[in-house]
């Protein structure tokens, strides 16, 4: 979707699809293990656990329809993540209009 | 035999795994990763290195060149396939091996001289050695953690896809001490060690690695 704003700016609606990865609650996650260990180090005190994944930010041109979250899960599920060692969590963020 | 060797975009051990085919008595065959053609080998190794320098996940983007489309369709129909470090994290993305490999539970990187045992040599990549031989290879590895579910471990386990299992230290974490696992048929054999680099006196921990590559005439002669 294009348009072009009141003084001649070109606008873009983009909406972003967020796909998250984190390694399965069973399998041990070394770089959380690294950060849990610093925290306190470093004087914060109180965190009990640290896990640590990957965020995907997808952006779409227009509407984010069923049919694109399907795809993103096929996404997700094909080279976002490894299923065997991880879950993913696909979430809709609100569509901004960009320049 | 003529066993094709897999050059990716970031493989570091190419070259050692088509001398160490040459000197196991077999013809190596160069493969591109770029190129859906196998050119007709017998067989295929999938060699070390950081192929995508490891971008996303350990041989997840490797998983999808052109080239494994073939090896994984040739797999599926028996064809003799060896991962090696980077290759077998390319194979267990490739979901032709059970499992996964994550980074070192200890977070540094290991080289050292490893000591394994041989699980089981009734794969075409483990004829050459005897059920329960000890091999010292080197390893080298910074995801090198064999992890798989409960249930999958039990499976392979009971079926005896174990190949090869760490000995006197674990180096990384792999969980029952698991260095090399075959898929159920035993034609893909995945190892994180390299055998590879213990094919002559000269260099390396000496020649108990020589065995994964002959192994293959030796099973097919068999």
């Amino acid at each position: 979707m294009r348009g072009t704003a009141k003084g001649g700016t070109r606008l873009r609606a983009v909406a972003r699809v967020v796909v998250a990865v984190m390694p399965k609650p069973e399998i041990l996650d070394p770089q959380g293990k690294a950060v849990m260990g610093a925290l306190p180090r470093l004087g914060f005190a109180g965190v009990s656990d640290v896990r640590q994944g990957k965020r995907f930010e997808l952006e779409f041109e227009g509407e984010v329809t069923d049919a694109v979250l399907d795809e993103v899960r096929q996404m997700a599920e094909t080279l976002l993540s490894n299923p065997v060692i991880e879950n993913y969590t696909v979430t809709v963020e609100s569509a901004e209009v960009r320049a | 035999m003529r066993i094709g060797v897999v050059t990716f975009p970031g493989s570091l051990d190419d070259v050692d795994a088509q001398r160490a085919v040459r000197l196991g008595g077999s013809d190596a065959v160069p493969l591109w990763h770029g190129d859906a053609d196998l050119k007709g080998v017998d067989a295929v190794v999938l060699p070390g290195g950081f192929s995508y320098g490891d971008y996303l996940r350990a041989g997840a983007i490797s998983r999808f060149a052109p080239v494994m489309g073939e090896i994984i369709a040739a797999a599926q129909r028996g064809m003799p396939v060896l991962g090696i470090c980077n290759g077998f994290q390319i194979l267990c993305e490739s979901h032709l091996l059970p499992g996964a490999l994550i980074r070192n539970d200890h977070r540094r990187f290991v080289c050292r001289d490893q000591l394994l045992r041989v699980e089981n040599n009734r794969t075409p990549w483990t004829a050459a050695y005897a059920e329960g031989q000890e091999i010292r290879i080197p390893l080298k590895n910074g995801e090198g953690g064999f992890v798989a579910d409960a249930e999958t471990l039990a499976r392979i386990e009971g079926e005896g896809q174990v190949v090869a299992r760490y000995l006197e230290v674990n180096p990384n974490g792999s969980l029952d001490d698991i260095a090399g696992v075959s898929n159920e048929r035993g034609n893909v054999v995945g190892v994180m060690p390299h055998p590879e680099h213990a094919v002559e006196e000269l260099t390396g921990t000496g020649t108990d690695g020589l065995g994964f590559f002959t192994s293959l005439a030796a099973s097919v002669l068999a």
